[in-house]
């Protein structure tokens, strides 16, 4: 509230008095906070992104690096790409999709189109809850367990699937979940009034009119996964060279890679390919993240 | 096309919920026949039953019989789907799917049900949008998203759906309170023309709609707050509106309440 | 005029309308209808307006009490009449039911059948699937536990060969610890941020910052790790290490282990990481300050601080403990970058509480030591560790979500 002046001149009569002195340093203090919380958000992720780039950039952009592995290269040695790597990541991603994902919308289907609001649903969805919070370790410990311990099995790529796919599961469902009960009832009022039976209703309208969000749903979780080290660590060996089949107990990966190069020295070859493997680790991730966003804004159901 | 409706002491339930009681009305082939009353009064609940939709709410429930030229609706044995795709619905707010282009949308009915042939599928399509007076204003954009519409060709859009499964009766549920005046026409005359062909049954919170674009009126109303919807009169348009026999209606009619 | 006649003659009208029905037979040219009309509704002129055919036979302005009311009612008989003109009689009995009924298709149920069924099948096999990851995650970690020469809860030694001699002391200390400065660190900053996306920045500013933030939760943990590793662990250890010289006699700050690798310099990184996290959610609360709320303090010439210190953050303060929770839940739960940035403590080291020494977390432990788990009870003790950290995980999000729940208004 402007307290009066003292003094008796119009103008201070018709400008308003500033806020005491306490006020406006309290206020400028404040503003500085914030201007310097923002700040020191930003730095992490510039100097992050700048450390990774400018350390790995230089191998990133040769062909070899995309095209090679790393068999018959020691930390001394130049030479050698991140192929066995990349595709190992990109290969359990995509088991893991495979079944994560319809899994992950089938269950979104039956919370949102058969089940909503009934006492099964909310069991359901508690279920999820919980499964959302398991610690990436825990549930490779889990796999680790039960498929190796009990069952017998040796480590192999799929074993980091399962355990990835216990980790995607949830964040497919719940995503696809928002993304049907985004779509309106008439929709499906109107497929019921055409003579459309539920199911048909269901992959022949609903998916569709959602399947921008979905597909949205899917990649985020895919670029939580593909970033995930733990079950890499327990559950299958880092192979230097060429090996994609699932089965194997070897399987190289972006992630192990980088593990497997963290305590290289600056300045030998080694170090270099380390920051080039997690370069190209954030250039999947980012990619995916970014196409997930476009697709969001491309389908954004309109709201009426 | 076009068949007659008969409902003989309908009773309809949500659950243990008498929402609406005891509605015996006939409907003849190619008339328009219009339910008017006031709010709640259970017009939209009964239309409903009439292609069994209400059944997509859970314990939703009706005694009594509907009758589509003799054959119970209602009998056991038969699929809710079956009854739907020979009495077509036409919502309040046009709601064409988002998913697919104009012609998808019309040609939606008849391809979720199995139609694939293309060349009777284009003409079912145009046949239904020139039925519905849209084929003028669309034919050159039928690839393109029926979103795209404005909100009385996206009606006209919807309506040309419902039709080009060749339903017998075409229910229609305030299809006019989502659109401007001139939209409003337009369907009223659309209306008119679909009589022709199809027995048509709207549901309409505006009298001076009723009166103008039906040959058969009913009335419903509430017999109190919290008792079931009734049907309370019934009778041809001229009769409802200039000469009608219950007070309650002719207290609705003339502005009284409602 | 059929119905005006037919009307005049009617004996069934109730009083009010036959009284009018006399002046019906003579009435006198005036202006349409629709300038009298009772309702407004637009849909009621136009027709009028477009057919001539309607022109004025009916008055508006006879005197008769219920004028307006007798008008709309001719009005509306008159239009019937006219839109109508050859309509067969709807008074013919409806007697024949010479209807051939109509042909109701059979419908194959099959196709509900077999996708209601995957579906629910689906959500079947969901609630049995973690049923059952609990069910045998404790059914190896008890024997474990119960074989335990030691306290489970109370030792911090770890001996797993032979005698299974193993407690969760310092896993748990070493993680809670990592994580609490953690969050010390990220909460002042991100509502700092929060506050500035939303109460300071400009619009078209706000939303590239609150993207940057957000990509933050996209690099891999991995990649945190090995940054913290080799590069940022070097670069603040010297404040690490100031910071012990100055308050070193506090057991929370007693230098222990080498300065990179410490909870110190962990729990920044982790801080990073759960960064966006509650950003983004602290965020989403402070948007949904009540408009009016705002308004009344800066109608009382309130500075911007004081706009936020009255109105935003006592709406937003169950918000944000929420969104810390969650971020909280988040930090415990990491392994990776734990793992590789906190110096392992050699086995038989002293208890040490300080932030400036190394440690394992629940987390790193396992990681560290998957070459062990070769037989059902060495690999029991691990799960015994892992099972505390996701019921103390779950416990957190748990809390987040009821917190948040309840200080919705």
């Amino acid at each position: 509230m402007a307290t009066a002046t003292t003094s008796d001149t119009t103008e201070a009569q018709l400008s308003f008095r500033r806020p005491s002195g306490a006020r406006t340093v309290k206020n400028a203090l404040a503003t500085v906070y914030v201007g310097v919380a923002t700040l020191l958000a930003l730095i992490p992720l510039v100097w992050v992104l700048w450390t990774v780039v400018s350390k790995g950039a230089r191998l990133v952009f040769s062909s070899t690096w995309w095209l090679e592995s790393q068999r018959g290269i020691t930390p001394r040695r130049e030479g050698g790409g991140a192929y066995h790597a990349i595709v190992g990541t990109l290969e359990i991603g995509l088991i893991c999709a495979v079944i994560a994902v319809p899994l992950g919308v089938l269950g979104a289907i039956f919370l949102v189109e058969y089940a909503r609001g009934t006492r099964a649903a909310r069991v359901v969805s508690f279920t999820v809850d919980i499964l959302s919070g398991i610690p990436s370790i825990v549930a490779a410990l889990f796999v680790y367990a039960l498929v190796i311990t009990i069952l017998g099995f040796g480590r192999s790529a799929v074993a980091v699937a399962l355990s990835l796919v216990l980790l995607m599961l949830p964040v497919v469902l719940r995503s696809t979940e928002e993304m049907l009960k985004l779509v309106p009832d008439s929709l499906r009022e109107a497929s019921y009034a055409l003579g459309v039976p539920k199911w048909k209703t269901i992959l022949q309208v609903v998916i569709p009119t959602s399947f921008g969000g979905i597909s949205t749903g899917v990649m985020l979780g895919l670029a939580r996964v593909m970033g995930e080290t733990a079950p890499l660590l327990i559950l299958v060996s880092y192979a230097v060279g060429i090996n994609f089949s699932p089965t194997s107990a070897t399987m190289g990966s972006l992630p192990t890679m980088i593990n497997a190069g963290r305590d290289v020295a600056p300045g030998l070859p080694g170090y270099d390919r380390t920051w080039a493997a997690a370069l190209t680790l954030i250039i999947i991730v980012m990619l995916l993240n970014l196409v997930a966003r476009g697709i969001a804004r491309a389908t954004k159901l309109k709201e009426k | 096309m076009a068949k007659r409706i008969d409902a003989k002491n309908v009773d309809i339930y949500y659950g243990a919920f008498h929402a609406v009681q005891d509605v015996s009305l006939t409907v003849e082939p190619r008339t328009v026949t219009a339910f008017i009353g006031p709010s709640g009064c259970g017009k939209s609940t009964f239309l409903r039953t009439l292609n069994r939709m209400h059944e997509v709410i859970p314990g939703a429930h009706v005694t009594g019989s509907v009758q589509l030229d003799g054959t119970d609706l209602y009998a056991p044995g038969v699929d809710p789907v079956a009854v739907r795709r020979v009495v077509g619905m036409v919502f309040q707010r046009p709601n064409p799917f988002p998913s697919m282009s104009i012609f998808d949308n019309v040609a939606s009915g008849l391809r979720l049900n199995g139609v694939k042939n293309k060349g009777v599928l284009s003409d079912a399509v145009e046949r239904s949008l020139m039925a519905a007076n849209l084929w003028n204003e669309v034919k050159d954009r039928l690839g393109r998203a029926g979103m795209g519409l404005s909100g009385g060709q996206q009606q006209r859009l919807c309506i040309a759906r419902a039709i080009a499964v060749e339903p017998q009766v075409l229910l229609m549920d305030e299809p006019c309170s989502a659109l401007d005046p001139i939209s409003t026409l337009a369907i009223e005359d659309l209306i008119n023309q679909l009589k022709e062909s199809f027995t048509v049954v709207i549901v309409t919170h505006n009298m001076q709609q009723a009166a103008r674009v039906s040959d058969q009126t009913a009335f419903f109303n509430l017999a109190a707050q919290g008792k079931p919807g009734r049907l309370i009169e019934v009778g041809t348009t001229e009769t409802i509106f200039s000469n009608p026999t219950e007070k309650a209606t002719e207290d609705y009619i003339t502005g009284r309440f409602g | 005029m059929t119905d005006t006649t037919r009307r005049a003659g009617d004996e069934s009208r109730s009083g009010t309308v036959e009284a009018v029905a006399d002046p019906l037979a003579h009435t006198p040219v005036g202006a349409p209808v629709h300038e009298t009309g009772a309702v407004d509704d637009p849909a009621f002129r136009t027709p009028e307006a477009a057919d001539p055919a309607l022109s004025p036979v009916h008055d508006a302005v006879t005197s008769h009490s219920p004028t307006q009311v007798v008008e709309e009612h001719r009005w509306a008989a008159r239009a019937v009449s006219l839109a109508r003109p050859a309509q067969a009689s709807p008074t013919e009995p409806p007697a024949e039911r010479a209807g051939t009924g109509v042909k109701l298709a059979t419908i194959s149920r099959t196709g509900d059948l077999v996708f209601g069924g995957i579906t629910r099948g689906t959500a079947v096999l969901l609630v049995l699937l973690v049923a059952f990851v609990g069910i045998f995650l404790l059914a190896l970690a008890l024997p474990s536990i119960r074989a335990d020469h030691d306290s489970f809860l109370f030792s911090r030694s770890w001996q797993v060969s032979g005698d299974l001699r193993f407690g969760i002391l310092g896993l748990l200390w070493t993680t809670v610890l990592s994580s609490l400065v953690a969050l010390v660190i990220a909460v002042p900053v991100a509502v700092g941020v929060a506050l500035s996306l939303t109460q300071y920045l400009p619009r078209r500013v706000a939303g590239p910052v609150a993207f940057l933030v957000d990509l933050l939760a996209a690099v891999p943990s991995i990649i945190y790790g090995l940054w913290g590793l080799i590069v940022f662990g070097p670069f603040i250890a010297p404040v690490g290490t100031w910071i012990a010289g100055v308050l070193g006699f506090v057991p929370l700050f007693r230098p222990v282990s080498d300065p990179k690798s410490t909870v110190f310099v962990a729990g920044i990184v982790l801080a990073i990481m759960i960064l966006p996290i509650i950003t983004a959610i602290s965020r989403n609360v402070f948007e949904q300050t009540p408009r009016d709320q705002v308004e009344a303090a800066l109608a009382l010439g309130a500075t911007r601080w004081e706009v936020i210190r009255t109105s935003v953050l006592p709406y937003g303060r169950s918000g944000v403990i929420s969104a810390s929770m969650l971020g909280l839940g988040r930090a415990l739960g990491e392994t990776i970058a734990v793992l590789i940035i906190l110096s392992q403590p050699a086995p038989g080291s002293p208890f040490t509480s300080s932030i400036f020494a190394g440690g394992e977390t629940f987390a790193s432990k396992i990681a560290n030591n998957a070459s062990e788990f070769d037989t059902p009870s060495k690999t029991g003790a691990y799960i015994a560790a892992g099972l505390v950290l996701f019921v103390v995980t779950f416990v957190v999000n748990a809390l987040a979500r009821v917190v948040a729940e309840r200080g919705v208004k």
